[in-house]
């Protein structure tokens, strides 16, 4: 064991890897898509297929959106470098490319990590090919995803789900939506649940895509159940209702997938940094690492500023990936990451369409496409503040009644 | 000096030179010379206490080095010294220390729970660390770490990332303590790391044993905008002697030192020169700081000091000395992290504790979010100093990495510094809590060059 903090040298041809993919099938297509909201950008089956086989053949490293399980086998000592640092090495690159794309990707859907994360395994076998999106939010639930108001009760032996999902990422194209729902109202966190509802079943529709900042590759939908009834072996994970244990099955997905999410800030902010240092250059004005901020250019000076925060951001993400990999708890750090590059991808894709002026907030450069894809990314799986909530939380050692 | 000029308020005391008095000012000034005069002591009408200060006991008065222990020239000039190998990259990401790592961070953090912290408020007063801190500095290996086992050191291979953990130890305790305990190491990690053979069998003893001598590696100079790269102290070759001129600033400990590494520009390229304590046209004033005073900072002057030409340290060709700054700031970064971490350490428990209206201010988002956002940073910082750190012990290049670790640990730093004081309020404003002396101590992180290395 020693300290090392670079890219893990076996993974460092999957991090190239999908960054030539990032820059050879996103990027051509990033601004079109941009532009036309809504529809399928058909070149990503292809993508998703080549994704698919890169898996199959173990060449992928186990990243992506499934990649972000634990690995149960047993512990020989050594230090691992294993599927959750592939998925966030490889995620941040593909986000360089294009955050909105990603997040269409066929098969990697935020509902495959939830999967991933909870399902037993034969669910895994059943649902292991499937598109999922996830389906948390509601008109009047957001952050407080205990107080979500779609049912699900047991009849014989299937469950009749019942409410309204908004925000579901890819909930039009997706195969299936995992969708969170709760078996009784008056039990709090302990009675929500997981199910996998496939397309096509009866009582599912998509009402509305909705119409966005940025990310707009993305298809967002708002999907209705009414008496919509989902084989109960779809319940992922255990059915009983753990009142002492709450949330923490379905939580558990959220330490999993936050720094896949800070993944994506991460490659976003990088796509802007990368574009800035160069108009930069054009400009004449360069980046020396050796001599003060103060003494260089304002420019300068703010994109030292924002390249020291885009590798905290960075580092942090490993971290959190590297913990998940070796078996570490690691809450705090997810939420730490995910806090640190939400924040930050802001601040970069902001500040760099300012450093440009007029060029970076053209549509003739895609910078000023990242400040608006950026966004989000403080929000969804939990915003900039709920990260805040639980870092505080763990290190005052406060409950979530304590501290509200 | 004329005495209208010396009325101007411009120009001193943090006073812009447009700044004119009007007839009250004046008044105001004779009133202040008046007290500042020994006059008030003759009459008996100034308190004793007041006396205490190091400023007035040692400061402002520039006094020749003393002459320290007499170096024993030994060794082959001119071959080449021995040198610590670059420690070998496994290619897995990991941030576990190694055993031996660890064990000198338990150590170290003990040191610092034990000896440190309990001293460092009556230090930062005295504007010196007490012989029995720097003493147990010395008996746990500190002036070592940096030299390799050949040379009677401790390290097998270049000890970096080990130098950047026991940094931020040290200074979960206290900085300026930390900077007095390390100051001599860093002159002999210098010597170890770049020395010729003479260098290195002259110099080196005089640390390996029980008497370590004081010793200050000295980068920063005097003036606004300072780029440790255009360092105005020249050094000009004359026979076989070399000529040294300028100003060196927050040079720890100078007073005690026997021995320098002084930076100077010759020939358009900066060199690293050793300069001994005594060496005629040297000489050192205390320059006492906002923080970090418990090193015993000074300003040092040289003028025509003449040393020998074989005391530049390293390539005269500027990379030396670029790689001294990098290293040097990494340290500095390493004992960002240590005081950030004494802030979040005791800012924790204080929230818990204080309460208002009727519940501990934990319980309130915009205090909880301050300690969130500290504990987020710290750990960011931590990583990017561990990350140039680790990859300056393998030998790569840190260039990048060093400048973001110290612009995080220089912002960032300082915002954990000023929260720690305002989570406090009032409290965090006088001298029974600590948390205005580590706001005082993290100003330093984006000003300090050399004085500490890694």
């Amino acid at each position: 064991m020693a300290i090392s903090l670079d890219d893990p040298r076996k993974l460092v041809g999957l991090r190239d890897q999908a960054h030539q993919v990032a820059m050879n099938m996103l990027r051509p297509i990033s601004r079109k898509y941009d532009r036309a909201e809504h529809e399928y950008p058909q070149e990503l089956d292809l993508l998703a297929s080549m994704i698919d086989g890169l898996s199959e053949s173990g060449a992928s490293s186990g990243a992506g959106a499934s990649g972000v399980k634990r690995d149960d086998s047993q512990d020989d000592g050594s230090v691992r470098n294993g599927t959750n640092l592939a998925s966030v090495l490889g995620i941040a690159e593909m986000c360089w490319g294009d955050v909105g794309l990603l997040l269409s990707l066929p098969r990697q859907g935020l509902g495959n990590s939830a999967i991933a994360s909870v399902a037993n395994p034969e669910q895994q076998e059943r649902f292991g090919d499937v598109w999922a999106s996830m389906a948390i939010t509601e008109p009047d639930t957001g952050s407080d995803s205990a107080r979500i108001r779609t049912t699900a009760v047991l009849d014989g032996d299937a469950y009749v789900l019942n409410g309204e999902k908004i925000f579901v990422t890819s909930g039009e194209r997706s195969d299936a939506v995992v969708v969170w729902a709760t078996l009784d109202k008056n039990l709090g966190r302990g009675a929500i649940k997981s199910f996998v509802v496939p397309k096509g079943t009866p009582g599912m529709t998509v009402e509305r895509l909705e119409h966005k900042l940025g990310i707009k590759a993305s298809d967002t939908a708002t999907i209705r159940f009414e008496n919509c009834r989902v084989p109960a072996e779809n319940l992922l994970g255990s059915p009983e209702i753990d009142t002492t244990q709450g949330f923490a099955g379905a939580m558990a997905t959220f330490d999993n997938t936050r720094p896949l999410v800070a993944a994506m800030a991460v490659g976003c902010a990088q796509a802007a940094l990368d574009l800035t240092r160069d108009l930069l250059a054009e400009a004449g004005v360069e980046i020396d690492y050796d001599r003060p901020a103060i003494v260089q250019s304002a420019a300068a000076a703010k994109f030292l500023q924002m390249e020291a925060d885009w590798e905290a951001a960075r580092l942090l993400m490993l971290q959190a990936a590297w913990m998940a990999d070796n078996r570490k708890a690691n809450a705090m750090e997810a939420s730490m990451a995910k806090a640190k590059a939400g924040r930050t991808a802001s601040d970069v894709t902001l500040s760099c369409v300012e450093l440009c002026g007029s060029v970076g907030y053209s549509e003739g450069e895609l910078l000023e496409k990242w400040a608006r894809d950026s966004k989000i990314l403080d929000i969804f799986e939990g915003t900039q503040q709920i990260q805040q909530l639980i870092i505080a939380r763990r290190v005052l050692g406060l409950s979530s009644a304590e501290l509200k | 000096m004329l005495l209208h000029k010396n009325l101007r308020p411009g120009g001193r005391y943090g006073i812009a030179r447009a700044e004119s008095r009007d007839p009250i000012g004046y008044a105001v000034a004779a009133m202040n010379r008046l007290a500042q005069s020994d006059l008030l002591d003759r009459v008996g009408l100034r308190k004793q206490a007041e006396q205490a200060v190091f400023t007035v006991t040692r400061g402002g008065f520039r006094t020749a080095t003393s002459a320290g222990r007499a170096f024993a020239r030994a060794g082959k000039r001119g071959a080449a010294g021995r040198r610590a190998p670059s420690a070998t990259p496994r290619g897995v990401f990991d941030l576990t220390p190694t055993e031996d790592e660890q064990l000198l961070v338990d150590v170290v953090t003990e040191l610092a729970t034990e000896v440190l912290r309990p001293a460092a408020a009556e230090a930062d007063v005295a504007c010196a660390a007490s012989a029995e801190v720097l003493k147990a500095g010395q008996d746990v290996g500190l002036p070592l770490l940096g030299v390799p086992e050949s040379l009677g050191g401790i390290s097998e291979e270049r000890a970096v990332m080990a130098g950047a953990l026991v940094a931020e130890a040290l200074a979960r305790g206290d900085l300026g303590l930390a900077v007095a305990s390390l100051a001599p190491g860093a002159v002999a990690t210098a010597i170890a790391t770049w020395g010729t053979d003479e260098q290195q069998q002259t110099y080196l003893p005089a640390f390996t044993g029980d008497d370590v001598a004081a010793a200050a590696l000295a980068l920063t100079e005097p003036r606004p905008l300072y780029d440790v790269l255009e360092p105005r102290t020249t050094a000009t070759i004359d026979g076989d002697d070399l000529v040294l001129d300028g100003v060196k600033s927050m040079v720890p400990r100078g007073a005690d030192a026997e021995l320098f590494v002084v930076g100077a520009r010759l020939d358009g390229a900066n060199v690293l020169v050793l300069v001994e304590s005594g060496t005629g046209g040297l000489s050192v004033e205390a320059d006492p700081a906002m923080g970090v005073r418990a090193a015993s900072l000074t300003t040092l002057t040289l003028e025509g000091v003449r040393v020998p030409a074989s005391n530049i340290l390293g390539a005269a060709d500027g990379t030396t000395y670029a790689e001294c700054v990098r290293l040097s700031r990494i340290a500095w970064c390493a004992l960002s992290v240590g005081v950030g971490q004494a802030v979040l350490d005791y800012v924790t428990p204080y929230v818990k504790e204080r309460q208002a209206f009727g519940e501990p201010i934990a319980h309130r988002q915009s205090v909880a979010f301050m300690v969130a956002n500290i504990a987020t940073e710290l750990q960011a910082m931590r990583l990017l100093t561990w990350k140039a750190a680790s990859r300056a012990a393998a030998g790569k290049d840190v260039a990048r990495d060093v400048a973001l670790a110290r612009k995080l640990c220089s912002d960032k730093g300082m915002q954990i510094g000023l929260d720690g004081v305002q989570l406090l309020g009032g409290h965090g404003f006088v001298k029974e809590h600590p948390v205005e002396r580590w706001y005082r101590d993290l100003r330093a992180i984006s000003i300090m060059e050399g004085g500490v290395l890694v």
